[in-house]
């Protein structure tokens, strides 16, 4: 869609679109420039405030704040994929009893920020007597609204299904378990690969929330370091290497759902899949490009038929 | 109940700071992420490159970095002070803005391409495009996630409890102060963001009711 | 493939190479304050056999074989802790030591915890820690949830301004001014209760405080002036503590409640140990210009 938008530019057009260009690089390199200028300015590039950074000790320090933060970051991806499973299981359920208070739960818990369970859990617990270590602190807020999240995801994949997979699946004798866990749920998890990535790095970048409640995590360890008076408080430039390391780790973890997504998108049963909920899942295409697709489709399959 | 009225005026000024971060942040979202969007899918290579570049980053990055670099980094730049409210709101549509840019372009997307093929026949030049034909319609396809994107402002905004606003989030350490049970002040909080958050949900159910297009 | 691969062997090269260009070792430019740092232990021996009947702290200290002490970690002079050479340094922290020692628990088995201002009640009611030396102001509403050993210090409320400011003391702040604290320290309620109509702004620490402080965005940053002493010594072209204290703040150790026995053998340890108190003092705060005599216990 985006490229009919606009006419292949004339001369008139592309001399007016490169003023345009130009401006805008302009803009922009201004507006980095006076930000630059002024740290300058301030002192935050001189070698003083770097000057912690010179310590291997530090950099360790960094990366066990680093390995703490993927901790918290691994098991509440991992419980929050199981959670979203076992409520999105929840709320297609065809007993009310079942369904009902799963999508309670569910409403509840993406209503609430994830910052307000946190401290809930480890202000407001100890209250009356439970003691939750930060940790847990951390990581069950996290697997618990992500996995509502997940579970909303799954469920929208399921229902986004043609019916015919499910009546398919019943026809051919299995029950509601079967049909969920070999035919709907496999299919669903495929086709919304992306979406649930994308959820793992937000859960990536919450673990951040952590420093609100102490654990120590590498934001707070950022504000350690820009605590240090004996180091002239680098708080900027700690903020700027926390930032490098997020950015990092995010941007590593989108690329990996981009080369999952690629794996998946070559494998054979993903093309019939894909196919399937073709109408509904390609976002990015035009209805053009979809008749062309959908063409494609049929091709493909006559010749997995051996036509 | 006595947590509340005993504090009255506390509650209320977290309230309503809760709310003009919301507010503040959401039209300042609104306002960046539609240039950001337009510029993601305009003529100009230039600003399709930067747009691409800020969404990229900004959505790479915690929110918790975003208003860190906001409440340390921006004194430093020798502006005008901020009282660390504004210094939030600016934070949070920073970061809210490349959702709506992203909503947006995918807005876009769901336009039949028919309708831009027979604007572009009849000769408007792209900003007429998008203006008359297809940010209109659009517009409707857009609420639902739109909506979405505004409710997880509105739990955003707990996170300037971290820098010295007197919002919903930063409540419990100023009641323990004063002594008051955390876990009920807590609870009381979450109670609060419910009610919001179904509000506007309620608020996106009905939008999407009443503009349900029948393709 | 072989050209990512050669790239990627290229970038761990480098950052190997850049890391070997790191420091490995303490600054050799370390301040220090006072004279004797490695002398400090030595005032103080491990006490052997020593048995507390009663405190339910110390039970579980000896069958844990360790202290769990909560400490702060950002006040130069008091509680500091240095990342690079991962030294704890401060009055609080030597005193933490001279208990500990006196429980019978050495050096290498005092684990310390940070914890903030706001949630040291908790940590204390809910057995995190098993006492806390830091800067603890004492005070009748604390008295409610914990109880002090002590006092062990006193000092008042001060302020710290930027060199070139014009406050010369608490009467010169005003509606105008923005004074700075901490979340849940008895300086930023007390300028909420006596002056009102300042600007008060709360980080979670001091240090952010002092952050704010040097960038303009409040004006000054109030606290005891003990801490404030510690800032304005590491940044003095910058800093400096005005007006005299305005109030009384007494530091005490923070107790379970109802640990009468642990209560008494800490308030003996600070009645007998005079000349201890006086060579921490010196250690840490002696080059301050303060002067302040050891407090009676309560």
């Amino acid at each position: 869609m985006t490229s009919v938008l606009y006419d292949v530019p004339g001369p008139r057009a592309v001399l007016r679109n490169r003023l345009i260009g130009v401006a805008t690089i302009l803009v922009i390199l201004g507006l980095i420039g006076f930000v630059v200028y002024r740290f300058a300015v301030t002192g935050q590039f001189s070698a003083e405030k770097w000057y912690v950074f010179s310590f291997s000790a530090v950099w360790v320090q960094i990366a066990e704040a680093t390995g703490r933060t993927l901790a918290a970051f691994a098991a509440a991806g991992v419980l929050a994929i199981v959670l979203g499973f076992v409520l999105a299981i929840g709320r297609l359920s065809d007993h009310a009893w079942v369904r009902v208070p799963v999508t309670a739960v569910v409403e509840v818990f993406r209503a609430i920020p994830v910052l307000v369970l946190m401290l809930l859990m480890y202000y407001g617990l100890p209250v009356v007597g439970i003691n939750v270590e930060v940790y847990w602190a951390v990581v069950i807020p996290l697997m618990v609204y992500n996995g509502s999240v997940l579970s909303e995801v799954l469920r929208a994949g399921v229902e986004a299904l043609p019916r015919g997979q499910g009546e398919a699946a019943y026809a051919i004798g299995l029950r509601k378990s079967g049909v969920m866990a070999f035919v709907l749920l496999p299919q669903a998890v495929r086709s919304m690969l992306p979406v649930i990535i994308a959820q793992l790095v937000v859960t990536l970048k919450d673990t951040a929330l952590g420093f609100i409640i102490t654990y120590p995590e590498l934001l707070a360890f950022a504000k350690l370091i820009g605590s240090q008076g004996t180091y002239g408080r680098p708080i900027l430039q700690a903020g700027i290497v926390a930032a490098i390391i997020y950015i990092g780790l995010c941007l590593l973890l989108s690329g990996i759902a981009k080369w999952v997504e690629l794996r998946l998108r070559s494998s054979p049963r993903v093309i019939a899949a894909a196919a399937a909920v073709a109408p509904l899942q390609r976002e990015g295409g035009t209805n053009t490009q979809l008749i062309v697709a959908q063409r494609e489709d049929d091709v493909q399959r006559q010749d997995d038929q051996g036509a | 109940m006595g947590v509340i009225f005993n504090h009255l005026p506390i509650w209320g000024e977290a309230i309503s700071n809760t709310l003009i971060l919301f507010f503040g942040g959401g039209v300042l979202a609104l306002i960046l992420g539609t240039i950001v969007g337009a510029a993601r899918v305009s003529p100009i290579p230039i600003a399709r490159a930067v747009g691409t570049v800020y969404v990229n980053t900004v959505r790479n990055t915690p929110l918790t970095l975003v208003f860190f670099f906001f409440a340390f980094g921006y004194p430093q730049l020798g502006l005008p002070a901020f009282n660390f409210l504004y210094l939030g709101i600016l934070a949070l549509g920073l970061y809210t803005a490349t959702y709506v840019a992203e909503v947006l372009r995918s807005g876009i997307n769901t336009v039949p391409v028919g309708q831009a093929e027979a604007a572009r026949a009849i000769g408007l030049p792209f900003s007429q495009v998008m203006g008359y034909v297809v940010l209109p319609q659009a517009f409707r396809s857009v609420v639902p996630p739109l909506m979405s994107v505004f409710i997880a402002l509105l739990k955003n905004t707990t996170v300037a409890a971290g820098f010295s606003v007197a919002e919903l989030g930063r409540i419990r350490a100023v009641m323990s102060e004063r002594g008051e049970n955390a876990l009920v002040v807590l609870l009381w909080v979450a109670v609060i963001f419910v009610a919001l958050v179904l509000l506007l949900s309620w608020l996106q159910r009905t939008l999407e009711n009443r503009w349900r297009i029948a393709r | 493939m072989r050209k990512t691969r050669i790239g990627a062997l290229a970038i761990i090269g480098i950052a190997a190479l850049a890391l070997t260009a790191c420091n490995s070792g303490t600054p050799t430019a370390a301040p220090s304050d006072g004279e004797g740092t490695d002398e400090g232990t030595a005032w103080f021996e491990v006490a052997e056999d020593v048995t507390l009947e009663g405190s339910p702290t110390f039970d579980r200290i000896s069958d844990a074989g360790k202290v769990v002490v909560g400490v702060k970690e950002d006040q130069p002079g008091l509680g500091y802790l240095d990342v690079v050479t991962k030294e704890r340094t401060g009055f609080d922290i030597d005193i933490a030591r001279w208990i500990a020692a006196s429980l019978g628990v050495d050096e290498d088995n005092i684990e310390f915890v940070r914890v903030d201002s706001s949630a040291r009640e908790q940590s204390i009611v809910n057995g995190d820690i098993d006492y806390y030396v830091g800067t603890y102001s004492i005070t009748d509403k604390r008295k409610e949830q914990i109880d002090f050993a002590g006092p062990y210090f006193v000092t008042g409320q001060g302020l710290l301004v930027a060199a070139d400011s014009d406050i010369k003391s608490v009467d010169d702040l005003s509606a105008d001014t923005t004074v700075c604290s901490a979340t849940g320290s008895t300086p930023i309620q007390n300028i909420r209760t006596n002056y009102p109509e300042v600007k008060t702004v709360e980080f979670n620490g001091y240090s952010d405080c002092v952050e704010a402080l040097s960038s303009g965005t409040v004006d000054a940053v109030t606290t005891d002036e003990a801490i404030l002493i510690g800032y304005a010594a590491q940044d003095p072209d910058n800093l400096k503590v005005v007006g005299e204290p305005f109030s009384e703040e007494r530091y005490g150790v923070g107790l379970a409640k109802g640990d009468a026995a642990l209560q008494e053998h800490i308030n003996t340890l600070f009645t007998d140990g005079g000349e201890i108190w006086q060579a921490i003092f010196d250690k840490n705060l002696g080059s301050s210009g303060i002067d302040v005599k050891q407090p009676a216990v309560d």
